[in-house]
């Protein structure tokens, strides 16, 4: 089935073969196939209202699905938001937009915003170079390569859960294993711990969600460079690069639009945060390690805050969505138009 | 079939220059071979397993011995925290219980989302965009944003603590990343195979049961892997939705090393059982995986 894929994206990459030459056969093939499918419509049983009807067909359960089970409660908590509710009975005490200012002006909130942004920026800044670093360096032949992406995979497929489990038992003061292995060697922890401590609760978090994301990050590089076509790198020693001259004028570039999109995906991953959090500190100590989703679950499930809690969950969204548009528009955009007319110069 | 013709020529052209690189290759400075990459893959390795591998060996210590020396080998190894685990009904109705969760969420997310992905790659019609652009949005509800609500509407629909109940949010919270990945894939397949099938008379739907789906066969794969996972991990939702014996492992995990703190071998043997099932489910499928992923990434 690999195969057969790699025939697909090997046709579309190779316009070497005779039927894609050409660069205009593929448009004038869409264009001609058209007005065709109006001339035999009865022999293909389309026309556009048999088109619209297998659009609808096919996209509709998964729309449904949608619609019901994130756009209508989303929109429930926006609803709610507006209101004074302690989750039951019918909504009565409408207080506009008391709730949002009442979060806006939430130490507590802001503190849990800020969590989210240094996990955000700390990702990307730890992840990035370590995860190209350690890509860049695997990605040839080597004895193991199998074995060795599964093993890196591993962390990943864990569930946060199971993770921060296994972690918090690290973590324990005096007998954790960390604090064991850092007595022998001279040193000693915070007192409390390290999920325990003021200044290392956060700083904790983040090396496991390192532990924990790099492995998919180095996975996602290395499959990103497998598409770098080998010609390139032939190219490139013949006119007599060495190995850093390859990887920072070639491989990096090429490598552009992976990057841009793990990042992408990283920061929204860090702005909903919670699973680990909630295992490893539970937000705390003294807020330490809070992050927007465990300030709306606490506010929510132990204080039945839900106008307050809503009034959190719909300032995350627009914060995600705030920052993924600036990203799409800054960032990602150059990848959508401008990198397929690259690659395909490239590999002509 | 002269649909097929076009897929060999390029296979058979492709596995040429394929192996044409293979050799080139051993000759380049890509190759492998020196020892400080032995190495530094080595440390990798050991950054990766060595907390899994702690868990996993201190399920076979006592406490006493977990206590007394956590940094050495188990003495003496036991096997009563494994047994003790594998013979509590509860464990295993936690385990049913994510299986079959995992299943139904597994089977809607791919059968919706290549449907949906279907049109969104390889249609051209008004409104396209618009439709994408919804479930790239998607991507960025977080469950927790609606999940007082969803609380409630579940139990509208008298799903409350039930299979299902858990599943169909799930799936619908997973089909945005479905719809994102399959469709770039979907888009890949040349448009040479569907005027081929054009030209034999298969409709757009022929063409959609005979050749796309065969040919998705990976990507498939990959969003099925991803939901499985996704759910046997999910925490936050069954956290909210289900109560007492419809539990999942998660929730197992976390209920079991709250009420055992004392018990911390056992918690590490329970841990370590939890994670067994989606560990070899997902390894085994890694390949494929990937393969998928970069599909996604790149487009």
């Amino acid at each position: 089935m690999i195969d057969v894929a790699d025939e697909a994206t090997a046709q579309m990459g190779a316009p070497a073969s005779p039927a894609t030459s050409n660069p205009t056969v593929p448009v004038a093939g869409r264009a001609s196939a058209r007005p065709a499918t109006g001339r035999s419509a009865g022999r293909r049983g389309s026309g556009p209202f048999r088109k619209g009807l297998e659009i609808t067909l096919f996209v509709a359960p998964a729309l449904a699905l949608l619609g019901l089970f994130v756009v209508v409660p989303i929109a429930r908590a926006v609803q709610i938001s507006f209101f004074k509710w302690k989750g039951y009975g019918d909504f009565e005490r409408f207080v506009g937009l008391d709730n949002y200012r009442r979060v806006l002006e939430n130490p507590e909130f802001i503190e849990a915003f800020q969590h989210n942004m240094i996990i955000v920026v700390a990702s990307i800044a730890i992840q990035l170079p370590l995860g190209l670093a350690i890509a860049l360096l695997l990605n040839r032949k080597m004895r193991g390569q199998g074995i060795l992406r599964t093993i890196i995979f591993v962390p990943y497929v864990l569930s946060e859960v199971i993770a921060g489990v296994i972690w918090y038992q690290m973590f324990v003061p005096n007998e954790g294993i960390i604090d064991t292995v850092l007595s022998s060697v001279g040193l000693s922890g915070p007192k409390q711990g390290f999920t325990g401590s003021l200044e290392w609760a956060l700083p904790a978090v983040i090396a496991v969600l390192t532990w924990k994301y790099l492995g998919m990050a180095i996975i996602l590089f290395l499959a990103g460079l497998q598409g770098v076509p080998e010609e390139l790198y032939e190219a490139a020693q013949l006119d007599g690069a060495s190995w850093w001259q390859i990887q920072r004028r070639v491989t990096i570039p090429m490598l552009g639009p992976t990057l841009r999109t793990w990042a992408f995906l990283s920061m929204i991953g860090s702005l909903q945060l919670f699973d680990m959090v909630w295992v490893l500190t539970g937000g705390g100590p003294a807020n330490a390690t809070s992050t927007m989703a465990t300030f709306l679950v606490q506010q929510g499930t132990q204080r039945s805050n839900y106008g307050i809690a809503s009034a959190a969950s719909v300032i995350l969204f627009i914060v995600a969505l705030v920052m993924a548009l600036l990203y799409q528009r800054f960032i990602m955009n150059r990848d959508n138009t401008a990198t397929v007319v690259r690659r395909k110069k490239v590999s002509r | 079939m002269s649909t097929a013709t076009a897929a060999p020529k390029g296979a058979a052209a492709a596995a040429a220059t394929k192996t044409a690189r293979r050799t080139n290759r051993s000759t380049n400075v890509m190759r492998g071979g020196n020892p400080w990459i032995y190495f530094i893959a080595l440390i990798v390795v050991a950054f990766s397993l060595g907390p899994v591998l702690y868990g996993v060996i201190s399920g076979f210590r006592t406490n006493g011995d977990l206590i007394r020396n956590p940094s050495g080998l188990p003495d003496p190894w036991v096997l009563k925290n494994y047994s003790g685990i594998l013979s509590d009904s509860n464990f295993w109705r936690y385990t049913l219980n994510s299986t079959v969760i995992a299943l139904i969420t597994t089977a809607l997310v791919v059968i919706c989302g290549v449907m949906a992905a279907y049109p969104l790659a390889r249609y051209k019609f008004k409104g396209r965009e618009g439709i994408y652009t919804i479930f790239v949005a998607g991507l960025l509800f977080p469950a927790t944003v609606g999940v007082i609500p969803l609380f409630i509407l579940i139990r509208d629909l008298n799903l409350s603590n039930t299979w299902w109940g858990i599943a169909l949010p799930q799936a619908a919270y997973a089909l945005p990343l479905t719809v994102v990945i399959l469709r770039p894939f979907l888009q890949a397949i040349p448009n040479e195979l569907e005027e081929a099938s054009q030209l034999d008379g298969a409709s757009r739907l022929g063409f959609f049961w005979r050749i796309l789906l065969p040919l998705s066969g990976p990507g498939l794969v990959t969003v099925g892997v991803l939901a499985f996972v996704g759910s046997w991990n999910a925490y936050l939702l069954p956290l909210l939705l289900l109560l007492g014996d419809n539990k999942t492992l998660p929730l197992g995990v976390a209920d079991f090393s709250a009420e055992h703190s004392t018990d911390i071998a056992g918690v590490f043997a329970f841990t370590s059982l939890a994670m067994i099932p989606a560990l070899i489910f997902f390894l085994a499928m890694q390949k494929r995986i990937v393969s998928g992923l970069q599909g996604a990434v790149k487009g």
